[in-house]
């Protein structure tokens, strides 16, 4: 549904010329600022240290000097190499995948099961198990972590993958259960109410009436989890070793510490390759989400 | 002939036999878990000590920098996750604290016989951690430029703030100084290093009753705040990894910095060859003449849990002999300041070098020390930035640190 | 639906948020009003490779003990909530006792640390929160008016200050924002002014911390209001053009009352999101100018040696009390609501 119509018989078409220039430039201007700064560095990843950190000129940065002083070349492959090679990023990668995928499965499993039943059951104490959702999501994720890490290891289950995807999980149920509940709040009872007049159980009629149509509700929940599981820092590096490190705690380690020399051009070349499973992730999905977003946030 | 081929022989089967036994250090049995910081020194380390496994032995090693934040709970555990946690002089605090570790005395004894006098870090008579390499900030400085206009290498502050006052009027460099002041942990270091070189102690004497609102601590404040005249404005962003690059950019006569990053300042691999030549390492500037350096010397070793059992104990020391070993530390001098027999201080380690000859003082190993770190770290920048009085600084640590040591128990 | 089926439905999700959090909430809060046992102390001896120094340390055996007796250590009840590394009550009443007008009370005040994390904390989520939607709004109906085969592009670079994670994106600004980094470099030659350094003003601190913010955390917004956007019923719209309406009249009476139910649920999660603000502090190494809530316990857990898990535990209880009394205009109208549906 456009909002600036620009047909001739509208009586304020001639005013949305100018409109539309700008529209256009606003447009520009706010892409220019949202998308710059990741270009800049996927650019400068594939320059040397020197060049993208020029304290002496920042065009050094586009032209490179640095860059073919130290390799011969006008582009360099040397901090990919460090960081995915020497230092193994591939595995925190694969680790990453592991772990958000995972989260993402468990937590719309659980979410889709808790928010229906939020959604449909009527009750008064509804309100309240919502509430305590939103201040149980207020507590700062450093506290929490910290806690976890003496009965952890009390248990045994400190520095292993499933500990840590059941601990995201958990944390991100309340944004969760907020998403799914509002989306099933808008999937009309009639489609169960019907199934069960039918004859089915409460389960049987979520699963045979309410599943098929629930889809782009969860993709749009699907994908705030797994964006919520793949950026985590906190409880990553808390919860994990270094062999199983996930990729964002991997990129914190390659910035050196107070004493010790970082590697700063693994880490950016880290970050842009962080950056582009999340790329193709929106291209695939951006239909999805606005779709999902449309139907189960508006009676948030 | 026949008799001194068989004696050959025989001694040769014996010499390999040896050699195949050290090649794999000779433990019988047990588990070694080291958890470490995350850095190339420590990787070395670890790496020498798993070369101690076998069918009966098994070495696994992790090395995060998340170390210090799970140490304790990963110790407290019956048995603990971790063996051998591989701490520095502020990280083996809370491990004494909570009476994590054990006593070496014995291991020392029957195998320590490699190690020498000054690495054995000894609380109450008792052996608690074997140090294997030393670091502490000094000095570092351009010497062409100091050359070209004539100026001594600066053994005090006052000749430190000179020095860099002359180049700043001269010209020849807006902002030729720069430290690590950004606020927390580095800045608190930097108060830390120059209160030291005042001479005076933090503490009253045998208490946790802060002693640093005097004309100490204030002397040490205006020092911080002198040295901010000629560093740029965004010193307060600057720590190790912010003042490299500022350096490698021509724009720094001087800096203070630590011993560990010296190899990358001065090395052949540095982005900027031609400034790397012309850098060279001094001691830490005194706070008068005739004074100690006025920084602060941190050791890195090792100790041995103590919720585990006998076996594992003896294993992970004997595992941590090889790791420490003069012939590992030999191939890997480069890496650290070592503490270990045999060690040939190379380029890199002549400011941690000239700190200790100088006789600047270690960083205190009291159990109150780190929180007057963080009170220190949070309190004096207001000072720097020119929105308190030194006063009002000195008031605010005292607050800060007085209401953590009641909350931690060692006040009232 | 019966109690037993709500249950059957929900268990999974609810023991999951009691487990890892409720039940941690709970012994926060429990902790939060002890303190460590007083550590009894020994004179001694320490030796290490820089020669022997008369120290002091804490006598095992004894504290042994102690800690056996009640390990959760010494109830201190509230005192940790008012002590001055938090809402310092004793200062503040001496402070408005001895001060001489209110411009000292509030200079004196804002030294206090547990204030000076609370004030930037709350200018953050005030002026983040309303920005955060206006741009939102605006570039969901700017967007929505382009033409289509322009809208895919456009909506996945507008995604993207979104997905990337705060300590990654944060640092990448940082490292652009430096006086000879090109943001940096361009606003000196912008204003003209060779030594102007975004990270050596407090002021230019604050406001370089608000504008990641609302970078950051605009795209939520926009997809949010977009998708709205989609819906609006077309009858209503027409109804209106037909009656003579403008674009912002129409934009004012039509849509913006569609979406607000949309613009509440984007300002509650913004207001519980920016109140807990820490990791840009981190990445745009700010400490010296802006602390905030979450930064203090940080400091407590992380930074320290020896965590000060009582006082991280008192900052925490606050920082959840102090979402709550933000969240609560916004709760009572959705309570009303809900119960006027149920």
């Amino acid at each position: 549904m456009a909002l600036f119509q620009t047909s001739s018989d509208n009586p304020a078409a001639q005013k949305s010329t100018a409109l539309a220039v700008l529209s256009v430039a606003f447009v520009l201007v706010w892409l220019f600022i949202a998308a710059f700064p990741f270009l800049w560095t996927a650019w400068g990843s594939f320059k040397a240290e020197g060049d993208f950190f020029s304290r002496a000129d920042w065009m050094n940065a586009i032209t490179g000097p640095a860059t073919t002083a130290q390799t011969g070349g006008a582009f360099t492959l040397d901090g990919y190499r460090g960081a995915w090679i020497e230092k193994e990023f591939w595995r925190a990668a694969m680790n990453t995948g592991i772990v958000t995928l995972c989260v993402t499965m468990i937590s719309l499993t659980l979410g889709t099961l808790g928010g229906y039943a939020l959604a449909r059951s009527g009750f008064r104490y509804t309100f309240w198990i919502l509430i305590a959702a939103l201040v149980f999501r207020a507590m700062p994720h450093v506290t929490l972590v910290s806690g976890y890490l003496l009965p952890f290891f009390q248990l045994n289950i400190w520095g292993y993958l499933p500990t840590t995807i059941i601990v995201l999980v958990a944390i991100n149920q309340p944004f969760t259960l907020w998403m799914l509940h509002s989306f099933f709040l808008s999937i009309p009872k009639d489609l169960d109410e019907a199934a069960m007049v039918d004859g089915c159980t409460r389960f049987q009629a979520f699963r045979l009436a309410i599943i098929p149509v629930m889809w782009p509700g969860v993709v749009t929940t699907g994908l705030f989890s797994f964006l919520l599981a793949y950026n985590d820092f906190t409880t990553t590096s808390m919860l994990l070793t270094e062999t199983n490190a996930t990729m964002i705690p991997k990129i914190n380690s390659f910035l050196g510490s107070t004493q010790e020399e970082g590697k700063v051009m693994y880490a950016v070349a880290a970050v842009v390759s962080a950056i582009i499973p999340l790329f193709v992730l929106i291209m695939f999905f951006q239909r999805q989400i606005v779709s999902g977003l449309t139907a189960g946030a508006v009676k948030g | 002939m026949k008799f001194k081929l068989t004696t050959a022989l025989v001694a040769c089967g014996l010499a390999m036999s040896t050699t195949a036994a050290l090649a794999d250090c000779g433990i019988e049995g047990g588990s070694v878990r080291i958890l470490s910081n995350d850095f190339e020194a420590l990787h070395v380390i670890a790496d020498a000590a798993k070369t101690c496994a076998n069918d009966s032995v098994e070495v696994t090693s992790n090395a995060t920098t998340e170390h210090k934040n799970i140490q304790v709970p990963a110790l407290t555990t019956n048995p603990a996750s971790y063996t051998v946690p591989i701490v520095a002089t502020n990280s083996i605090v809370p491990l004494l604290n909570e009476d994590l570790i054990r006593p070496l005395d014995a291991y020392v004894e029957k195998w320590g016989q490699q190690l020498l006098p000054q690495q054995l870090i000894k609380v109450d008579g008792k052996v608690m951690a074997i140090a294997f390499m030393a670091n502490a900030q000094h000095l570092f400085y351009r010497k062409d430029i100091l050359e070209e206009h004539g100026i001594a290498v600066p053994g005090t502050y006052a000749e430190l703030i000179e020095a860099s006052k002359m180049l700043k009027d001269k010209g020849v460099m807006e902002y030729p100084l720069a430290a690590n002041f950004k606020p927390g942990w580095n800045l608190a270091a930097e108060f830390v290093n120059t209160y030291l070189g005042t001479g005076g102690d933090f503490f009253k004497a045998g208490s946790a009753e802060l002693d640093i609102d005097n004309a100490n601590g204030m002397k040490t404040l205006e020092t911080l705040k002198a040295m901010t005249n000629y560093m740029s404005p965004d010193y307060v962003t600057y720590d190790t990894n912010g003042v490299k690059p500022i350096w490698e950019a021509n724009e720094l006569a001087f800096a203070t910095s630590w011993g560990s990053r010296a190899s990358a300042y001065i090395g052949d691999d540095s982005p900027a060859p031609e400034i790397a030549k012309a850098t060279a390492l001094a001691a830490m500037p005194a706070l008068m003449d005739g004074g100690v350096p006025s920084a602060a010397l941190w050791w890195d070793g090792f100790t041995i849990a103590k919720n585990i059992s006998d076996e594992d104990a003896e294993a992970s020391f004997r595992a941590m002999m090889k790791g420490i070993s003069p012939q590992v530390i030999a191939e890997n001098q480069e890496l650290a300041v070592w503490l270990v027999d045999g060690y040939a201080p190379t380029p890199a380690a002549d400011g941690v070098v000239a700190n200790l000859q100088g006789k600047a003082r270690p960083y205190p190993m009291v159990p109150y020390m780190g929180l007057l770190h963080t009170a220190l770290g949070d309190n004096v920048i207001e000072y720097l930035q020119g929105s308190e009085s030194a006063e009002q600084a000195l008031d605010d640590i005292t607050a800060a640190y007085n209401t953590a040591a009641k909350e931690a128990g060692f006040l009232n | 639906m019966t109690h037993k089926e709500f249950m059957a439905f929900i268990w999974p999700s609810l023991l999951a948020m009691a487990l890892f959090i409720a039940v941690p909430i709970v012994s926060v809060a429990y902790q939060s009003m002890f303190v460590e046992h007083e550590q009894i102390m020994i004179e001694t001896e320490t030796c290490g490779p820089f020669g022997c120094t008369p120290e002091v340390a804490v006598d095992q055996d004894a504290m042994r003990k102690v800690r056996e007796d009640s390990p959760a250590g010494r109830f201190n009840g509230l005192d940790t909530y008012t002590n001055s590394s938090h809402l310092a009550t004793d200062e503040i009443t001496e402070i408005v006792a001895t001060s001489e007008n209110f411009g000292e009370i509030r200079d004196r005040i804002m030294n206090l640390p547990f204030y000076k994390a609370l004030i930037f904390t709350l200018s953050y989520t005030f002026i983040v929160t309303p920005l955060v939607i206006v741009f939102g709004f605006i570039i969901a109906v700017v967007v929505n008016s382009i033409p289509s085969f322009l809208k895919g592009p456009v909506i996945f670079f507008s995604l993207l200050p979104m997905i990337v994670t705060p300590l990654v994106g944060s640092l990448v600004l940082f490292w652009m924002i430096d006086s000879r980094g090109v943001v940096g470099a361009f606003l000196q030659y912008l204003f003209a002014d060779p030594s102007l350094s975004l990270k050596a003003s407090p002021t230019l601190t604050w406001v370089t911390l608000f504008v990641y913010g609302v970078w950051h955390s605009a795209p939520f917004a926009f997809v949010v209001f977009y998708a709205g956007l989609q819906t609006v019923p077309s009858d209503t719209l027409e109804s209106s053009m037909v009656d003579g309406a403008n674009r912002w009249e129409q934009i004012r009476f039509v849509v913006m009352p569609y979406l607000l139910p949309l613009a509440t649920f984007v300002a509650l999660m913004q207001l519980m999101d920016n109140f807990r603000i820490f990791e840009p502090i981190i990445g745009f190494s700010a400490s010296a100018s802006a602390t905030s809530l979450s930064y203090l316990i940080y400091t407590d857990l992380r930074e320290a040696e020896t965590p000060l898990f009582g006082s991280a535990a008192a900052t925490s209880m606050l920082t959840i009390i102090g979402v709550i009394i933000l969240l609560l205009p916004v709760l009572f109208r959705n309570a009303r609501e809900f119960n006027r549906k149920a």
